[in-house]
Order: structure tokens, then sequence, then C-alpha cells
């Protein structure tokens, strides 16, 4: 049986989340920002058509925003997050495997369909996605999952609603392999496109008509699985088991510049935790922990960056071990006097906690500190992330005090699903 | 199913303003109270059933389903108050005699959906207020069927 992939995507996804709950927003231009409210990250159809780039940071686009009176929201990650399981949950009725490909995209195995059934199962796919959770997505359908990426980038193309697209015939493959640049193949990348362009590799047919030793030599085996999959051989198949992570950041931007040791120390604090709540979630250990802080330019001096990296006695998940480490890396990196933009921790040299090995002179009560963080993990995943919260992160009550590190997230809009304090309200 | 709602940050006043579908799903109240009788064994013991599992009793399709809630009089003929709490499902296709929420001119609304001489109306339960047509031209969308109003009757503390 030939094989046939389907990569679903969310179309404009975070700015649909916003939309399913405010259908006000609907014909309208609408933006949502990034992390700290910096740049565009997703736009609508009429926010592209004023010209609105992705990436563009929002203090370039007052103008335009006042203008046209676009409708700007900060990143809501609670509500796209629930809003991705719903459209994920809705979609893997519709095949016996699905791989979860990033927030907003799935890849999923059709191999089973008859040609026939294909488009309208397709578009049944669409239908229900959009009754069940209001989202918009689009469909391509190919024999390898590099063709299938390829043609859901054509099905923008597609002026009609329903936007499905099938590539198998060889005519149609062919076709579309000619009019999709090279750099826009799954895969190639900006960097490679332009090595490709002075070989007179300008389109993904150039590509998969060029030689084997000549793909391998200049983009080694992994863009030679490239080219085979544009061919319409399947090198890639579903990847069902997400791997565990080799290492995990958590980092963000303040919202206004920090300039007390103590004030840093309580944010990376909390970046700590959030990495050491992941880390748990995934049953790891970390070996080595890394903070670093990035500061503005001051006077005549340069943007200040530095970083310090702990191995630690014996591999952890215990978010007070991670904690102690962190103050110690972090006080030789402070310097009086500069304006700090961002912190952030990396934990690598992940174990699995089982794996993890324990030095004869450990001091540590190691199931003491397990009990302490299991009752933690489960009191903050019934009652809010920041219910219980190691001191050193910091106590701030919203309604007294404002967290001056915070980022800024100006206009976010309710997390309508996950919060009953915020439910989506209807004046009947 | 995964849960969808989790509990707030902050403890709210009435605990059944709070409606996480993974406490209802931990939410199982016996049918029967079964006891440990020392003598002689319940003669009920043999007609214990499974317990009422509240979340699968109020939600059918957890993945369409969204809780919203009610501001304003419109409905309260049909027993929907303000401050209620309206269970509604995505998955089910709206037809006549149903309670839906949709948008009108992007704005949302809650009303009965009713089907005469062939044209549509959207009905409200409360005569202060008027039954709007739906027609061509108009733009109503159907955003999901009410299957469930949540009222809480008592206050507690």
């Amino acid at each position: 049986m030939a094989a046939l992939y389907a990569l679903a995507d969310c179309n404009n996804f975070y700015v649909s989340c916003e939309r399913v709950f405010a259908p006000h927003l609907e014909g309208r231009p609408v933006v949502v920002l990034s992390n700290n409210d910096g740049c565009v990250i997703s736009r609508s159809a009429e926010a592209k058509a004023l010209g609105i780039k992705m990436g563009e940071p929002e203090f370039l686009i007052k103008d335009q925003i006042r203008q046209h009176n676009i409708q700007v929201f900060s990143s809501n990650y609670t509500l796209y997050g629930d809003m991705s399981r719903r459209v994920m949950a809705t979609m893997t009725q519709f095949a016996p495997e699905m791989e979860v490909y990033s927030i907003d995209e799935a890849f999923l195995d059709f191999s089973h369909l008859k040609n026939d059934d294909v488009l309208k199962h397709a578009t049944k796919l669409r239908e229900t996605v959009k009754l069940w959770t209001g989202i918009p997505v689009s469909v391509g359908i190919a024999p390898t999952k590099t063709l299938a990426k390829l043609a859901n980038r054509l099905t923008k193309e597609i002026k009609a609603d329903n936007k499905v697209l099938l590539l198998q015939d060889k005519y149609e493959l062919n076709e579309a392999l000619a009019r999709t640049e090279v750099g826009d193949v799954w895969g190639i990348g900006r960097r490679n496109a332009q090595k490709l362009a002075s070989f007179g590799i300008y389109t993904a047919k150039d590509l998969s008509c060029a030689s084997d030793s000549f793909i391998r030599k200049h983009l080694t085996v992994v863009g030679l699985r490239t080219a085979k999959e544009l061919r319409g051989e399947p090198c890639l198949g579903l990847e069902l088991i997400t791997a565990a992570k080799q290492n995990m950041c958590t980092s963000r931007s303040f919202g206004k510049p920090v300039t007390s040791l103590e004030l840093l120390h309580e944010a990376t604090a909390s970046y700590t935790a959030t990495c050491a709540a992941k880390l748990r979630r995934q049953k790891s250990c970390a070996r080595v922990l890394t903070v670093f802080l990035q500061a503005y330019p001051f006077k005549n001096e340069l943007a200040y960056y530095n970083s310090k990296t702990i191995t630690l006695p014996t591999a952890t998940n215990s978010t007070l071990e991670l904690l102690h480490y962190t103050a110690l890396a972090l006080k030789p990196l402070f310097r009086e006097g500069y304006r700090y933009k961002k912190t952030g921790v990396i934990l690598s040299e992940l174990n699995h906690e089982q794996t993890t090995q324990t030095s004869f002179l450990d001091t540590v009560d190691r199931a003491k500190h397990q009990r302490l963080m299991e009752v933690m993990d489960k009191v903050n995943g019934l009652w809010g992330k920041q219910t219980l919260i190691a001191a050193a992160q910091g106590v701030y009550d919203p309604k007294k005090q404002q967290n001056p590190w915070l980022m800024k997230s100006m206009k976010m809009s309710p997390r309508y699903t996950t919060h009953p304090a915020e439910m989506l309200c209807v004046q009947v | 199913m995964k849960e969808i709602f989790t509990l707030p940050e902050t403890t709210l006043a009435f605990p059944f303003e709070v409606l996480p579908q993974q406490a209802l799903q931990e939410l199982e109240l016996p049918m029967l109270q079964p006891y440990i009788a020392a003598g002689f064994p319940s003669p009920a013991d043999d007609y214990l059933e499974d317990h009422v599992n509240l979340r699968q009793l109020l939600i059918r399709n957890p993945t369409a389903t969204y809780l919203v809630r009610v501001r304003g009089n419109s409905m309260e003929d049909a027993n929907i108050y303000d401050e209620d709490i309206l269970v509604v499902d995505r998955s089910i296709k709206a037809s006549a005699g149903q309670i839906l929420i949709g948008s009108v001119n992007g704005e949302f609304t809650v009303k009965r959906l009713v089907s005469k001489d062939n044209k549509l109306y959207l009905q409200p339960a409360n005569q202060d207020f008027t039954t709007l047509e739906v027609t061509e031209d108009m733009d109503f969308k159907a955003w999901g069927v009410v299957i469930w109003a949540l009222h809480q009757t008592a206050k507690i503390k």
C-alpha cells in the first residue's frame, strides 16, 4: 500500500484562537505579539494585506496600528495551549496515527484511505475541527511528509474556503515542485537555498532532479533524504514518541529593566522553578546548570552578557536544590550599575531519574525532596502554577504591588477555557 | 480525555462557581451509601451500582465543550439566569427548538432558535425582549448548543 501523509496546519493559529472568543474580530486586522509584547508573531489575513510583516517589532508599526485600527494582543499561551490540545484531540479521530509536529500542526497517516475518499476525508477533518473548536485548518496531502508540507504551503493560494490540496498525480506534483522555491522546502532553509542558487538550483523541482552525489556532497545525507522525499520516496515516518529533551531552558525578558541583584535573583529563581517542574514532568534529572544574563549598553560600555555553568555533585530535579545552585551561579555574574534586560536558566546533561547515580558523599535527603516536590507539583497542578512557590521567587500580591520583573503582557485576553474567573461571559 | 479546566489560582467564595472538569471527573457521588454492618451483611450490597460521575453526566464531548457565564436576563423564562454557567457543546449541529449561543454582528448572544413558516428566529425567553429574525444579510453565526444551564441555589461561605 502506497504511503500517504497529511499535514494539517491551523491558519494564523494565535489570531484564530482570539477570534473564537471574540467574534467581533472577524474580518478585522488582528495581530498577536511575542513574549513581553515585542514582535508580531501571528497575523490575520487582513493584517497581512496591510503589509504587516512577521517578526516586526510592535514599536515600528505603531502608526499603522492606529491608522488601520489593528487589534493587538499579547500572547496568551494558556489559551493557545488549551485550544491546541482541543484541535489535536479532534484530529486524532481522523487517522490511525498522528504526529503532533508543533502547537499548530500535525502529520496524519492517510495511507489507509481509498483514493476516492482522501479529499472527502480531509474536508470532513477540516469541517469537524472548525465546528468543535472554531479554528480553521488547511490540509496538504501527499505521498511523503516533505511533499505534504509543500502541499500545505500551496493551500494558501486556494481562494475557496476549503483549503485542502492533494498532490499525488505525477503531473500535478511536478508542477507544484516547479513553482516552489527551494528555500521554502521543509528542512532546506535560507542559507542552503543561497548555496544551491550558486549551482543553479532555484526550485524544489531543480533539487529533486539533482544527482544524489551532488546533494550528499553539499547538503549531507539529511539533504538527500529531503530530495528523495520530494521525488515521492518516503524516508521520514511519523515520529510517534517524543524523545525526552536533552536540555531545557527557561528565559524571559523583563517587563522593565532590573538593576538590583535581589530582583534579578527572584526572576532567575522563578525560571529555575519553571524549568525544574518541566524536568520532573519528563522524569529527568539535570547534572549541569547554567545561568545567563543580559544587560542593556551602559555609558560607553557595550551591552553586557555573561553566563556561568555549574556541574552539580549529583543530578537532581528538586527545585530547592537547583535554586541553591542558581544563587551560586548568579552572584558572581552580577555587575553593579547595569540595567538588566533578561536572565535565563539552562539545565543540561539530563538523565532519567531512575538511572541517576548518587554519590557516597551525598548529604541531601533525596527521598524527602522527592516527596516535597510531588506535593508541590500536585498542589500547583490543582490550584495553578503559582500556588506553592519557593520564597526565593519573591512574593507579590498583584492587587497591592506589581511584580517589577514580570513580563509585559498589557493586552492579554482572558484565559477563557482554563480559569473559571476568566470564563467567557455572554450578555444574553 | 484529559482535564480541560484547572482550579483557579485564588480561592473563590462559592464552591460551585468553580467548574473545573478535572474536579468534576473526580467528583463521584455514590448512588447508594454503603456502610459496613458488623452483624448482618447489608441486603443492599447486591444492588450497589457504580458512582455517578457528574462530569460524564454533564459533558458528552469534552473536546468540543466550553463553559460560558451568563450576564443578563433575556432568557429567564427558559430558566437561564444572570450569573448561571452554561455548558456549551460545539459539536452538536444547531437545530430549531434548541437554545444556542451565537454571534449577531460580532456580538455574542444566547437565544432559542425557532423555525416558523420557513423562517428562522432568535427568540428570547423574556417578554421584555424582542425576537430577531435570522436573515440572509445578517451576520449570524452559531457558536454552540447550550446543553445545560447550571444555576446555583445556595451561596455557601
